[in-house]
């Protein structure tokens, strides 16, 4: 089978971070009795009207932004009409012809093995979301049953161009485009309560001798419920594409687009329907909307509320902490508020790298166990980094460390007067030290023997005699030292 | 038999009840009376609700009697066109869709009237969703001219026009899309005014074509005419579309006469299809003007003759889309055959939608096709914009434009309900100004020899309804014929 190139397309929809809906007042909370947070304008009775949620529009603009793309001065709503039972105007209001964001980038970021990648954006517009429909999947022909609660919800779509060329690729800049939503507090991208969503535009190209390529026709993946789903249905996709091509050689252009459901338990794609001319949804402009002007000041306004955003942050981190790309990356991604605690960890005299270790181990275990954010987190910076001095002045090892922790956070104590109260005293008394080296080494004179043929590694278990003894408390790089110097002595 | 009270000028019923002569519920009681007497034969009420209009008017008398104040409406009963939402109380749009649906809210202008103390008391007959110039598309039977029940009342607010003819109630609302309240105005000899575009919120009116339809008031005279709209006028922020500019005070402002008023006569209204008789009348009413000392001069409107063409791809494009809600899913009628989701929709529609209604959804939706778009509503878009500009240049050089508001006197009773183009050219003259979004109105001018009224058509600038209505008022103070009132009951 001869290599092939993985040409992808995805267009995400969020749901933006308002209290209510796009066009009326109706509370957006997820989890709400079916039916309950509806009004005749998400109802779609006669007569109502919509009124644009001001905040949505904020958001979208903040996103637009965050994503680099060009803001139009002057936007509009359409309507895209089609029926469905789950739509209760049978038409939804989005934008078509002059979205209010349009070719943006997002830069997948650098990791150890691979540079940055850049993301080119179509576009990023406004819509309202429909409802949800529930359909009897018994097969008892049961009724069909739809919560409008969901229609009416700002949504965000974002619509890459083909230019992501791996399956890695794809959750990458997912996980890069969740991150950023998330910390400019544009959407919080909870997949599985749907206020992120995906479909992926799939084919491949297939080089030629000439240098030339044939593409294959482009199937948009559906059904996509988590990263990994997003992942895998790529791959798969791909695969099977180049299977397709093998058996019938059709190129694109010569069989209509068609979409496909990724089914995740069986990890395979299976084509739905095959399109046999666009869809005419009859985008017209939205009558009962006014178009909408994008000043200077609305802007500057969506300008001051991005913060730091994740590109930016990594950069700086590594620039004034000089910490690594993954230490930083590591960081970014546990989010704007625990970056911050850790820089304050920092100035309160802690390495950064060790403080990063600290944060990015002990605290996040700390916070994912009693499933609490940073700010309810009960040590502080200050204390926390007293933690990181001690263990590198104490020479404490990294169990007895953790230990040490264990007791400051139940005892609500600084590290110093845990260090006390578990009595770790560091041994670091280099005579005591050297004697029990010597004892060490004469109770295992094959270790002594061993490490003299060249086996380095032998010298290990007379460290961990030394260790035992005093459970744990030598300090460690006296230990390596003084071991060294009596082995040499031999 | 006493003659109705809501045939006395609506100015003397308001001193009447703002004098205590007479107490809301004698009003309502005599307008109950009267409406039972008289609505058999005209068919111009689809409903009333008595017992809410009397417990209003006996709440109203009482405010009266122990002193607090009273709203500008003074406990006046007031008829409402069937496509304006009523909370609790059927809105069928004269369509067996909605036959059985009962609006859970109330349109802004019917908030409106309550808190001025006007009274709701009927819900009157129209062409289905307001679509028709007859009010013979209506599936609960066709309403009949009060000067003569072979013809038309005009349409498609027909019904509302009929009750204040017929002096069932002194007032009326209705809405005007394309000459929908000026037109039956003028074939049952009273006032209806077509607000500008804007000046009077939609929510609550069943849409047609949003970006044309107006609600306006139906009186017996001009005094009538501006009370209604001083109580409704004004900005809505449940419809985004209306416009955010103080209201003026039309009914201090309506008996100052205009000093050097400029009348603009246009020759497109005097065009080909003008019954003899009607162009007699405009004549004489434009030499009452001259009378005046107004000046008369001549303006052109020269993209008037692609009025109906632009009309009826824009109306019919909106109306596709609004319509499209009417599904038997969420409300309304929902056919009883057992089928698939596709045939569940045609046939609720196809048994829900008369033959007009249905006709215009298919135009429109041609219109806004793939393929076709560009060619036609693109294209009406521009021509729209055209005629919009005619207006604003003649508005350069006059204050009104004078013109016949239909081309002939109220027709017979299925004369051209045979015949859609006849009968879309019965708004010819109508049109322009919705398209425009400017402000219209039909006021009595004189009878043909048959005793059929005639109604003139003044057409001012958007927002300059004090201008049109005070134009108007000087041609009412001299003339009679807002004082005639039907033969046929007494």
């Amino acid at each position: 089978m001869s290599e092939y190139r993985t040409v992808v397309g995805l267009e995400v929809h969020v749901q933006l971070l308002t209290i209510s809906k796009l066009f009326c007042g109706c509370s957006v909370t997820f989890g709400q009795p079916p039916n309950s947070a509806v009004c005749p304008v998400c109802l779609g009775m006669p007569g109502v009207l919509p009124v644009m949620n001001q905040k949505a529009f904020e958001l979208a603009l903040r996103a637009a932004l965050a994503l680099n793309c060009q803001i139009a001065p002057y936007t509009k709503w359409d309507r895209k009409n089609y029926y469905y039972p789950d739509l209760p105007k049978n038409f939804q209001i989005s934008q078509y012809d002059l979205p209010f964001s349009f070719e943006g980038y997002l830069d997948i970021p650098a990791s150890l093995d691979q540079p940055s990648k850049r993301v080119g954006l179509f576009r990023a517009h406004l819509e309202e979301d429909a409802g949800k429909s529930m359909h009897d999947e018994s097969g008892q022909g049961g009724s069909t049953k739809v919560d409008l609660n969901r229609a009416g919800t700002p949504l965000l779509e974002i619509v890459s161009k083909p230019e992501i060329h791996s399956a890695e690729d794809a959750r990458a800049y997912l996980e890069e485009l969740r991150l950023l939503l998330k910390e400019a507090g544009i959407s919080d991208c909870e997949m599985q309560e749907g206020s992120l969503r995906c479909d992926a535009n799939v084919n491949i190209h297939i080089p030629q001798a000439d240098g030339s390529f044939i593409a294959t026709p482009i199937v948009e993946v559906k059904n996509l419920n988590s990263f990994r789903a997003v992942e895998r249905s790529i791959r798969y996709e791909a695969m099977r594409q180049m299977e397709q091509y093998q058996k019938d050689g059709k190129k694109m252009g010569e069989v209509s687009k068609c979409t496909a459901g990724w089914d995740d338990a069986r990890g395979v794609t299976i084509v739905q329907r095959r399109k046999e001319e666009a869809s005419d949804y009859r985008y017209f402009p939205e009558p009962d909307l006014a178009p909408i002007r994008i000043t200077a000041e609305m802007l500057e306004r969506a300008k001051a509320s991005l913060g730091e955003l994740p590109h930016q942050a990594r950069a700086r981190l590594q620039a004034d902490f000089g910490l690594g790309i993954y230490d930083a990356d590591l960081l970014v991604r546990m989010g704007r508020a625990i970056t911050a605690y850790f820089e304050k960890v920092v100035s309160a005299g802690a390495d950064a790298k060790s403080a990063c270790n600290w944060v990015a181990n002990q605290v996040l275990t700390t916070l994912n166990e009693s499933k609490s954010t940073i700010d309810q987190y009960p040590l502080t910076p200050g204390i926390l980094a007293g933690l990181v001095v001690e263990v590198q002045k104490s020479g404490l090892n990294m169990q007895r460390a953790r230990e040490v922790y264990g007791a400051m956070l139940a005892d609500g104590v600084d590290a110093k007067t845990a260090i006390q109260k578990l009595g770790f005293v560091a041994v670091a008394d280099e005579a005591a030290l050297a004697e029990m080296i010597r004892k060490a080494m004469a109770a295992n004179p094959k270790a002594v023997s061993d490490f003299k043929a060249g086996k380095i590694k032998a010298a290990d278990s007379l460290k961990g005699a030394v260790m035992k003894e005093t459970k744990g408390m030598a300090k460690a790089d006296l230990l390596q030292k003084i071991l060294l110097d009596e082995l040499n002595k031999v | 038999m006493s003659s109705p009270l809501a045939e006395r000028p609506v100015r003397e019923l308001k001193g009447l009840l703002d004098s205590g002569a007479i107490t809301s519920e004698t009003l309502v009681i005599d307008c109950l009376v009267h409406i039972s007497q008289r609505n058999p034969a005209i068919h111009a009420f689809l409903r009333v609700n008595p017992e809410a209009a009397l417990a209003q008017a006996k709440a109203i008398d009482l405010k009266r009697k122990t002193g607090q104040a009273i709203g500008l409406l003074s406990g006046i009963p007031i008829a409402l066109k069937d496509n304006i939402c009523t909370k609790g109380l059927t809105t069928t749009c004269s369509s067996k869709i909605l036959e059985h649906f009962i609006p859970p809210y109330n349109a802004t202008v019917v908030e409106k009237i309550i808190s001025a103390d006007g009274i709701p008391i009927g819900k009157t007959n129209l062409d289905e969703f307001a679509m028709g110039s007859s009010t013979e598309n209506s599936a609960f039977g066709s309403t009949r001219n009060p000067w003569d029940l072979d013809r038309i009342p005009g349409g498609s607010s027909g019904g509302s026009a009929a009750a204040v003819a017929g002096s069932l109630v002194p007032l009326a609302l209705g809405s005007d899309t394309g000459g929908s309240i000026r037109q039956p105005a003028s074939f049952c000899g009273i006032n209806g005014l077509k607000p500008s575009y804007g000046r009077v919120s939609r929510y609550g009116l069943v849409a047609f074509s949003s970006s044309l339809d107006q609600i306006g008031p139906f009186s017996n005279d001009l005094f009538g005419t501006a009370l209604l709209l001083q109580a409704i006028a004004g900005h809505d922020s449940k419809d985004t579309t209306s416009i955010n500019q103080s209201v003026p005070t039309y009914l201090e402002e309506l008996d100052q006469p205009i000093p050097s008023l400029r009348i603009g006569i246009a020759k497109e209204f005097f065009a080909t299809g003008l019954d003899s008789e009607v162009e007699k009348a405009i004549q004489d009413a434009l030499m009452v003007f001259k009378s005046l000392g107004a000046k008369v001069v001549d303006v052109s409107l020269p993209h008037s003759p692609h009025a109906i063409a632009t009309y009826y791809l824009v109306a019919t494009a909106e109306a596709s889309s609004n319509l499209a809600r009417f599904d038997g899913m969420h409300y309304g009628h929902r056919s009883k055959e057992k089928s698939s989701l596709i045939d569940t929709y045609c046939n609720s529609r196809g048994e829900g939608f008369g033959p007009e209604v249905k006709r215009r959804i298919m135009l429109g939706t041609y219109a806004l096709s793939s393929g076709y778009i560009d060619a036609y509503y693109a294209k009406a878009l521009g021509v729209r914009r055209l005629i919009l500009n005619d207006f604003n240049n003649a508005f350069e050089t006059c204050d009104v434009i004078i013109g016949p508001t239909a081309p002939t006197a109220a027709f017979k009773w299925g004369e051209k309900s045979s015949d859609p183009l006849a009968m879309y050219l019965s708004d010819i003259y109508t049109i322009g100004c919705n398209l425009a979004g400017i402000a219209g109105i039909s006021i009595p001018c004189g009878f043909t020899t048959k005793g059929l009224p005639i109604g003139l058509q003044l057409q001012s600038a958007s927002l300059t309804e004090s201008k049109l209505l005070r134009a108007a008022r000087m041609f009412e103070n001299i003339t009679p014929w807002h004082t005639k009132r039907s033969p046929t009951f007494s």
